[in-house]
């Protein structure tokens, strides 16, 4: 059995699973055993299985999966949806299956002593006929069910753990755990196999599922803490989703682009900047998709292309709209400056949107993207798992160093702060505020910029109109005040006189 | 069931260990005295023959198969409680513990 050179520190192996690499600071550590544990459809047995898989499709390495669950027609069958082709491997002589799998009819009467040396036995001239550097075992638990003495299974588990380490192949275990928070897993087991344990959590939140992952320990080396959405993809596996592990460190651009409205560009001193996040918020039927629209425009005007998600219209009310306003999203389309995701929020999860959101940027390459609305996914989540989203959102589009477009629309009518604005504004460069405005029983439209980051901009409440050629941004409101608040009152010139002496000098 | 039928039974052991040698003997024991040397008895040693405990899917050792009459039984461990290796060779009336 060979002893690890003291010498040398915990290697780290790539384990490709996506976003893991990341927090757990390079992979699980190499010759090593590591406890995966969580309750019953947590996705055990899909991260042992990747673990596997990414192995053989990214570096060749040969991988022995344990089951003592599911029989291995069973795993087969269901990793086909990922796309994972388990008998084509095995005959390569990539992956093979040690089925340890409750068999009927084998059922058997204990007399005397025994021990796993058969299992064991099986392992080592598993992994030893293909040459395998990673081993998954599924699960550790179903060996207690089948054995009625504990002890006898403990210790041959430990035997087991110690003979993988022999051999110096990485291996996974799973356990289960009957509780979300609680002891590590049943059985005691993390205490006798693993140096390395880490935690899949499948939390009910307010009628809402959410699942995480928590590396618990790494035996003497370091890695991310805490919990980190993931999300299980049928083509994909398993994608976690770093987001404090993601680091700020997107340059920074003091290059203008038009926002698509000559007015609004004098509003904010030229143009927004390049790499700039932009919210937009407002009330319902304020003007926030036409803002969108005219950004789109404005882009297209300029040859780039955008990439729009909208997730309060349809392709055709969006088509209908900007045909409204001027602006002929078909023809943007068809000449490639225009792509249009359309897709309602309950579809899918936060963190299923955020990577297909992720995969349209990667794919389509857009030099600007618009959002309608981010506040739309609120009620697809908890509200932790929005205000990931919406960093990790933040964080990818930024690093894209292009312009993104966001909108959030209002609790109330009148303005009011929302939730994405709570959760959103410090990490946005810019600020835009729609509001209606009440004057004299007429409703009117009032826009502001609120901050601009790194720049000059207007202070003003600017009234504007919207009309078949789009937005007209008029003169600032006089002798109002309150807007904001959404309680706009007016102040008789006097008034507004006196209080401009105030501040004077 | 007659007695007269005779029985095939295979042993997988791992190594040999004195766990392993205990079985054997206790084994040969139990069929010379209750079998009357009506059996063909087969030790098979995983360590050699990996494949084989992979193709009857064994976990334990070692374990007992009996291949012959039907059903096909397994017993795991030494085999030092007779009475539980009669029971799973169908020597015993299963009803007797019922009375």
């Amino acid at each position: 059995m060979s002893i690890e050179n003291p010498k040398i520190p915990v290697e780290k192996l790539s384990t490709g699973i996506e976003g893991f690499d990341l927090i757990s600071q390079g992979g699980l550590p190499k010759g090593r055993t590591t406890l995966i544990t969580g309750t019953a459809g947590s996705a055990k047995t899909v991260f042992a299985a990747q673990f596997l898989a990414e192995g053989i499709r990214k570096t060749d390495e040969p991988g022995v999966f344990v089951t003592f669950e599911e029989h291995p027609a069973e795993i087969r069958k269901n990793l086909l949806s990922m796309n994972w082709n388990i008998a084509e491997w095995e005959e390569r002589g990539l992956w093979r299956f040690v089925d340890a799998s409750p068999q009927p009819g084998h059922e058997s009467i204990e007399s005397g002593e025994f021990d796993l040396g058969a299992l064991l036995a099986r392992i080592e001239h598993a992994v030893r006929t293909i040459n395998a550097r990673r081993i998954s075992i599924d699960s550790l638990g179903a060996v207690f069910t089948l054995f009625s003495n504990v002890l006898l299974v403990r210790s041959e588990l430990r035997r087991l753990s110690a003979a993988l380490k022999g051999i110096g192949v990485t291996a996974v275990m799973t356990a289960e755990r009957t509780q979300e928070f609680g002891e590590i897993a049943r059985f005691g087991v993390e205490e006798f196999v693993a140096d390395n344990v880490i935690i899949l959590r499948n939390v009910l939140e307010a009628e809402k599922r959410r699942r995480t992952i928590e590396i618990l320990k790494f035996r003497g080396t370091t890695h991310q803490k805490g919990e980190y959405p993931f999300t299980v993809l049928p083509d994909q596996g398993i994608i976690i989703i770093p987001i404090s592990a993601i680091e700020l460190k997107q340059r920074s651009s003091a290059m203008r682009v038009p926002s698509g409205s000559p007015e609004m560009d004098r509003m904010c001193g030229g143009g927004f900047f390049r790499d700039s996040l932009i919210l937009v918020s407002g009330a319902t039927g304020c003007g926030k998709t036409l803002m969108t629209a005219e950004f789109i425009g404005g882009g297209a005007k300029k040859g780039e292309r955008c990439l729009l998600f909208a997730y309060e219209e349809s392709r055709e009310q969006l088509l209908r709209n900007a045909h409204g306003w001027g602006i002929d999203f078909e023809a943007l389309e068809q000449n490639n400056l225009l792509r249009m995701v359309c897709a309602y929020p309950e579809s899918a999860g936060l963190e299923d949107h955020l990577i297909a959101i992720k995969r349209e940027i990667d794919s389509f390459k857009p030099d600007r993207v618009a959002v309608d609305s981010v506040s739309a996914m609120e009620r697809v989540g908890t509200n932790r798992g929005f205000r990931e989203f919406m960093i990790s959102l933040a964080s990818f589009v930024k690093h894209r160093e292009i312009p993104g477009m966001f909108t959030a629309t209002t609790a109330t009518l009148m303005g009011g702060p929302s939730v994405t604005e709570s959760h959103f504004s410090s990490i946005t460069d810019t600020i835009i505020l729609l509001r209606y405005v009440e004057m004299l029983g007429e409703m009117r439209r009032g826009v502001t910029v609120l901050k601009m980051r790194g720049s000059m901009h207007e202070k003003d409440i600017r009234e504007f109109t919207i009309d078949d050629k789009g937005m007209h941004i008029g003169k600032p409101f006089r002798n109002i005040i309150g807007i904001l608040t959404g309680k706009p009152e007016y102040l008789n010139v006097d008034n507004a006189d006196r209080l401009s002496g105030m501040f004077r000098d | 069931m007659s007695i007269c039928e005779k029985f095939l039974l295979r042993l997988y052991i791992t190594g040999h260990t004195p766990r392993s040698e205990r079985a054997i003997k206790n084994l040969r024991r139990i069929c010379e005295h209750d079998l009357s040397g009506a059996y063909e008895m087969r030790v098979i040693d995983i360590l050699e023959q990996p494949q084989l405990a992979e193709d009857e899917k064994i976990l334990a050792t070692p374990t007992l198969i009996k291949v012959l009459p039907p059903p096909l039984r397994r017993i795991i461990g030494d085999l030092s409680d007779t009475e539980k290796v009669l029971l799973g060779l169908d020597l015993l009336p299963v009803d007797l513990n019922l009375q």
